[in-house]
């Protein structure tokens, strides 16, 4: 029988009762989260298993929101069933006070960059990694400029007058 | 609608439409000889052979390289041979966005071109950040190393590339040999950091 | 006898390798890239990256923006193909507003893609010439971009950076004189491709030199996150526009390429039948637009008043479009909530838009899954033992472009 959203639903449900939760089909994709010690887990689980078989990492990125106190990032892990054609949104969330994510290098190589820019935009701390350091901002940056509190206009600039884009 | 005229019925040239002499500097003409000033014939000599050194970073890089084909050539005006080492060359062309991180690299290499060196920034990015008025883009090469000529556009049309050069062009032909030991010069200079 | 004068830095003497920084700024690199080798002679023993010289933020930037004002940020992630970006883009905006797009629209849009497709493919594989040396199949296909820019400039005005579309169709009509440059392309490219396969396909010189170089294997390259030409020439046959179809991908008729060996000459092969396989689509698409006739022929966009600038003749005399209008441009339309990732075939492979709402009327976050990005990781392994002139061709045949690695 083919792969759909129910059957990952049980599935997971099977193996990690309720732990998982939060799961929600939006626009035809299963998304689902777990607490962030069982994220390596859950990644595994998700690989090995016959009849589920997520064996292509889409994507890793991270939310900020401010208001989740307690929860204020949230890692997004995209993976993607290539044989049967079925996509899958994982989430994991941490408070800003222990950032620290165990890190999926091992299971995919393609998480290496990918978690290395969201420690770069969001200050994630990836357990593990072999080379967690800033990739795409300067090496001296020493805030995470993605963070909802940062602004977008670098702030020493002196010849972009404020008033005349609306917001002086 | 408006009538849209494109070139699907070539009109035949006149040869003599077609090419043109350039415009000789002042001086005397005698019977075998020509006189004139020294800057001049320098300026003439330097402005007809220019040697880019094609700085592309993002999307204004491959409007240079359309401008560089066979379509738009470059090659018209002198630039043929483009180098990429920067002791080599005279003309910086930045094509692209400079971002803070490039910052130093940028200015690192204009300090290794030998005098006489222009730089012309190409593109909305280049001259004042563009579109990316954010923490990571530099708003504008000028705040790392003088800029003599800005093309402005996003990107600019080769033709419009072709005109920034043209103006570079002029520059060259009209500068004083005098200009590069000056004492404004030296203060531009030091403006910037650079000795 | 001593030496004094000299000084070496400390173990200097007991390394066998050569740190060899191919900077940021190198003739080779097409775009900024570093990369700090450790050099055996001329064998490669490890090599480092550094990317990030061109970070613009766009993600950020799309925080500050309502949907329609992105699309000219899209265009700068492979402004190779800008077209693609946008059409992607729009298409994400669309499944997330659930508009359906009428079949006009989405044949037009195939092939406004399909040709941006034919011009990224066509800079990868002159510039894999040039960096093996033959600068002759550049300049010559160049004349054939400038062609295809001829057609964006019809529609959108814009060579490069197109900004091409918007929400629920296209800004205009195609005008008949994009149709006439159309049918010239078609007519004229088809040679102008052969000729060039002539000039490097079974040569002698450039099969020796990408044979064999830079390859990788299908499990790796999975794993990686290859997807894209560079994931089809390593065997995998995973193509977005025939798993997930959008834009009527559907009712066209195309086969897609795969390689074998993953090495540089099995990427060069895959994106040259992919020219062949696009100029194949856009006949057909072109053939589906004819048959469309009378009121039907003049549709361009979908009726979604909320996301669609109304015309201006009646903005200046209908009320309803001078508040729609007003509506639009001052900002009173808020999204509703939900997040969406959609994927779309880029030059490069997927390109993913995670898109995030809560409710007001920019994005709440945006995030770009960047084919590039992902597979430059697997950078140094194709090129580790291997020597440092075929590292350059097969950075070049990875067809890297810095805008959309960094974004």
């Amino acid at each position: 029988m083919s792969l759909n959203n129910e059957i990952i639903q049980e599935k997971l449900v099977a193996k990690f009762g309720d732990q998982v939760g939060q799961f929600a089909t939006t626009y035809g994709m299963l998304s689902f989260e777990a607490p962030k010690e069982m994220n390596l887990k859950v990644l595994q689980f998700l690989y090995d298993e016959p009849g589920l078989e997520f064996t292509f990492l889409t994507d890793i990125c991270a939310v900020n929101y401010p208001e989740q106190k307690g929860a204020e990032l949230v890692v997004v892990y995209h993976l993607h069933n290539l044989k049967e054609n079925v996509r899958l949104r994982f989430s994991v969330s941490t408070g800003l006070d222990n950032t620290e994510v165990f890190t999926a290098t091992k299971l995919f190589e393609s998480a290496n960059w990918m978690e290395r820019e969201t420690y770069d935009f969001f200050g994630i701390n990836f357990v593990g990694h072999p080379n967690l350091k800033r990739i795409l901002n300067v090496d001296e940056m020493d805030y995470f400029p993605l963070r909802k509190e940062f602004p977008l206009e670098d702030q020493t600039r002196i010849d972009k007058d404020d008033e005349m884009f609306g917001r002086g | 609608m408006r009538p849209v005229r494109f070139n699907i019925h070539p009109k035949e040239a006149e040869i003599a439409d077609a090419i043109g002499m350039g415009k000789a500097p002042d001086g005397v003409t005698g019977d075998g000889f020509f006189a004139t000033q020294l800057s001049s014939v320098v300026g003439l000599a330097r402005k007809n052979s220019l040697w880019p050194l094609p700085f592309a970073t993002s999307c204004c890089g491959i409007e240079f390289m359309a401008t560089m084909a066979s379509h738009y050539d470059l090659s018209r005006f002198g630039s043929e041979r483009v180098g990429f080492s920067p002791r080599q060359c005279d003309l910086l062309m930045v094509m692209g966005t400079i971002a803070k991180k490039m910052a130093p690299v940028l200015r690192q290499v204009y300090i290794q071109m030998a005098e006489p060196r222009w730089v012309i920034a190409v593109g909305a990015c280049a001259s004042s950040g563009g579109i990316f008025d954010t923490y990571s883009v530099l708003q504008g090469i000028d705040q790392v190393i003088p800029v003599d000529v800005y093309v402005p556009g996003c990107p600019p049309r080769p033709e419009a590339i072709i005109d920034g050069f043209m103006k570079i062009q002029d520059l060259v032909g009209q500068e004083s040999i005098r200009r590069r030991n000056s004492e404004q010069y030296k203060a531009l200079l030091n403006s910037y950091g650079i000795q | 006898m001593e030496h004094n004068h000299i000084t070496l830095p400390e173990g200097s003497i007991e390394k066998t390798t050569t740190t060899l920084n191919i900077g940021p700024t190198h003739p080779a690199t097409h775009g900024v890239f570093q990369n700090i080798m450790e050099v055996d002679g001329e064998r490669i023993v490890s090599s480092d990256q550094t990317v990030g010289y061109i970070h613009r933020a766009f993600e950020k930037l799309a925080e500050r923006r309502p949907l329609y004002q992105i699309t000219p940020i899209t265009d700068r992630l492979n402004y190779c193909s800008s077209p693609i970006n946008n059409m992607g883009w729009h298409i994400t905006c669309e499944r997330f507003l659930n508009i359906e797009t009428p079949k006009r629209v989405d044949y037009l849009r195939v092939i406004i893609m399909e040709l941006a497709r034919i011009s990224d493919h066509l800079i990868c594989n002159s510039i894999v010439g040039v960096d093996t040396g033959a600068y002759t199949g550049f300049l010559y296909v160049m004349q054939y971009r400038e062609l295809i820019y001829e057609i964006y400039e019809e529609i959108c005005g814009s060579r490069l950076t197109t900004n091409i579309g918007r929400i629920g169709g296209f800004e205009r009509n195609f005008s008949n004189t994009a149709f006439t440059k159309l049918e010239k392309f078609l007519n004229e490219y088809p040679k102008v491709l052969k000729e060039f396969e002539n000039l490097f396909t079974r040569n002698r010189i450039f099969m020796e030199r990408t044979q064999g170089t830079g390859g990788i294997s299908a499990e790796r390259a999975m794993n990686y996150g290859f997807t894209g030409p560079n994931l089809r020439a390593a065997g995998v046959d995973y193509d977005v526009r025939v798993h997930q179809p959008y834009s009527s991908y559907q009712d066209f008729n195309f086969t897609v390429p795969v390689g074998t060996t993953g090495d540089n000459y099995d990427r060069f092969l895959v994106r040259n039948a992919e020219m062949w396989e696009s100029i194949s689509i856009i006949r057909q698409a072109y053939e589906k637009v004819q048959a469309f006739k009378g009121a039907e022929a003049e549709v361009f966009h979908a009726d979604v008043p909320e996301y669609y600038l109304p015309k201006k003749e009646d903005v200046y005399t209908k009320m309803e479009a001078l508040i729609w209008h007003f509506k639009i441009i001052m900002g009173e339309i808020d999204l509703p909530k939900g997040q969406i990732y959609s994927p779309v075939e880029g030059g490069n492979g997927e390109l993913g838009f995670y898109l995030i709402s809560d409710g007001g009327r920019t994005p709440f976050r945006l995030h770009f899954r960047r084919p590039c990005f992902i597979y430059y990781q697997a950078y140094p392994e194709l090129i580790k033992g291997g020597m440092l002139s075929d590292a350059v061709v097969t950075m070049s045949s990875l067809n890297l472009i810095a805008g959309e690695l960094d974004a």
